[in-house]
């Protein structure tokens, strides 16, 4: 707390806060009010609680094979964008080089490019290779938005990273290989575990880029955008409200997980000395 | 272990993320720039290149796209710039340990597709919905839905873009020292004073990057106009899916994108050479 903020403003800073909080969370509260109705059509206040369309849309098959394209995608775009941007943070605010700064702008560039055009620009990419799009064209498509993300929040960890513990390490006779995996992976691993999770979590909820490179193979977000355009059930919110509720899930275990590694780490060290 | 020598450590780290982005980044931009001088309606790449989409776009009504995409744009990062500037402001200084959370719930909705939380407005504002039916049955009242109107674009485009806001503005509101910051009140200066002479200038950086990553981020948004406006207004993002969808012309839609590329690349460059990212980040 901040001695030199009076109270009346600290309160009115609390309850602008939670305002914006609401705000954030008002749509996903009306997926969810929408979807426990038995009607067909959305009316509020709804007369007919029930959770029929949830059982519906769990049994559906479709559903089942779309769930099964996003989480392959998904999967895959992780396990190369954490191996790509860890290298690459490491570049980003680990060692000086010489070309580092414009390194770093041109990192950040596809962060800033608009993601609907991005994807136009890789259909046309694809299309001039001669590639059929599938959802492994979709996976290259996400990594080239999300690997910087990733680089971005690998190298904030990266930034408290102390290099002497590196160069004690060498001097204790351990090989390149050891110093890396015992020393700097487990130091970067929280920074690490939340690349890996915003890569999951973007890829899983991306729509624009999936939109022109996935070709036959549907994701969730593309289904629900088809749905809505055209043929609104009330599977529409359910699949909503499984996903904000997914996401929240995933991303507070993940800080919990965090948090859990870091007290053990300071508790073994404490133990230590 | 040739290679090891000949380059600096940093350098050989690079080299994975840099030999992707050139695959994937810099070669389908290429790629969009080369279609752009072909022929009208053609899909091969090699062509008699020549400006003659270019023409057709100046002699056509494309700008008024690109002037709502502006306009919207400059509108949505003022409303966010107002909104955020209070929550930036205590997540650094106020919040405490309660600031990890607090940015948490903030962060969750990035994860849920644009047009699944954008959708839950619809919901939310339509005939019926949440709002207008609450009205209806406590206090009888029926007023018209908001929706498809240009106000409530904005109200998407805040919503969807307060993220990309928030978290740079934050981490310019901490760059302000407390020293600094107590100094100033020392000296006998005003709470305004202070943050307009001390605040303000120093947490520059971080506003300045939430302003063009907010900016850039809205110029290209669509799925407000269409979700929301029910496409009353196109934007340029829109222009350019239906030139590469629905009239199947990708050289006009290639020529779109490099306008709107131009126009986003010169900004981000002219903003991001003038800072020096490392100070931002936080390295020591």
């Amino acid at each position: 707390m901040d001695g030199l903020t009076p109270r009346w403003r600290t309160s009115l800073i609390w309850s602008w806060t939670a305002a914006m909080v609401v705000f954030m969370y008002l749509p996903g509260l009306c997926l969810l009010l929408a979807s426990m109705t038995s009607s067909r059509y959305f009316i509020f206040p709804i007369n007919k609680w029930g959770f029929a369309w949830w059982e519906k849309t769990f049994a559906s098959l479709e559903i089942h094979q779309l769930f099964r394209t996003s989480l392959l995608i998904a999967f895959c775009v992780t396990v190369i964008a954490v191996t790509i941007a860890l290298f690459g943070a490491l570049a980003f605010a680990r060692y000086d080089w010489k070309g580092r700064s414009i390194y770093q702008k041109i990192v950040l560039l596809p962060i800033f490019f608009p993601q609907s055009v991005l994807g136009l620009s890789l259909l046309l990419w694809f299309n001039a290779l001669g590639l059929t799009m599938s959802w492994q064209t979709a996976v290259f498509a996400h990594l080239v938005w999300i690997v910087p993300v990733c680089t971005l929040v690998i190298s904030i960890q990266v930034y408290s990273f102390d290099p002497a513990l590196e160069e004690a390490a060498f001097d204790l006779g351990a090989t390149k290989w050891q110093v890396f995996k015992e020393v700097t992976l487990p130091v970067l691993f929280p920074g690490i575990f939340s690349g890996a999770l915003f890569a999951f979590l973007l890829s899983w909820g991306n729509f624009p880029l999936s939109l022109y490179t996935t070709g036959a193979d549907t994701t969730i977000p593309e289904f629900l955008y088809a749905k809505m355009v055209a043929g609104y059930t009330p599977g529409v919110p359910v699949l909503g409200t499984v996903s904000t509720v997914g996401a929240a899930t995933l991303l507070l275990c993940g800080y919990a997980i965090i948090l859990l590694v870091r007290r053990r780490r300071a508790a073994s060290e404490h133990s230590e000395t | 272990m040739t290679i090891s020598k000949l380059l600096a450590p940093g350098t050989r780290h690079a080299i994975p993320l840099v030999l992707f982005l050139l695959v994937g980044f810099a070669a389908p931009l290429l790629a969009v720039i080369g279609f752009s001088f072909v022929p009208a309606r053609s899909f091969s790449l090699w062509q008699n290149w020549g400006l003659g989409n270019y023409i057709e776009i100046f002699n056509s009504t494309s700008y008024l796209s690109f002037l709502w995409s502006l306009g919207l744009a400059a509108i949505t990062v003022l409303v966010l710039a107002v909104i955020c500037y209070p929550i930036a402001y205590g997540l650094a200084r106020v919040f405490g340990k309660y600031s990890t959370l607090v940015t948490l719930l903030f962060t969750i909705p990035l994860f849920v597709s644009e047009n699944v939380r954008l959708y839950g407005w619809v919901l939310f504002f339509i005939k019926n919905g949440v709002l207008l039916g609450t009205l209806k049955s406590w206090f009888g009242i029926e007023p018209e839905s908001w929706l498809f109107t240009n106000g409530i674009i904005v109200w998407g485009m805040v919503y969807v873009y307060l993220p990309f806001m928030l978290f740079p503005m934050t981490l310019g509101v901490s760059m302000v020292p407390d020293q600094t910051r107590d100094a100033a009140f020392d000296l006998g200066a005003t709470r305004w004073q202070v943050f307009k002479e001390v605040e303000l200038p120093l947490s520059m950086p971080g506003i300045m990057i939430g302003f063009l990553l907010s900016f850039v981020l809205a110029v290209g948004a669509i799925a407000e106009a269409k979700v929301l406006g029910g496409q009353q207004i196109i934007p340029i993002s829109h222009d350019i899916e239906i030139a590469f969808t629905y009239a199947q012309n990708w050289p006009l839609g290639a020529a779109l994108s490099v306008l709107l590329m131009l126009v986003v690349g010169t900004l981000v460059l002219l903003v991001l050479r003038r800072f020096d990212l490392d100070a931002i980040l936080g390295r020591r």
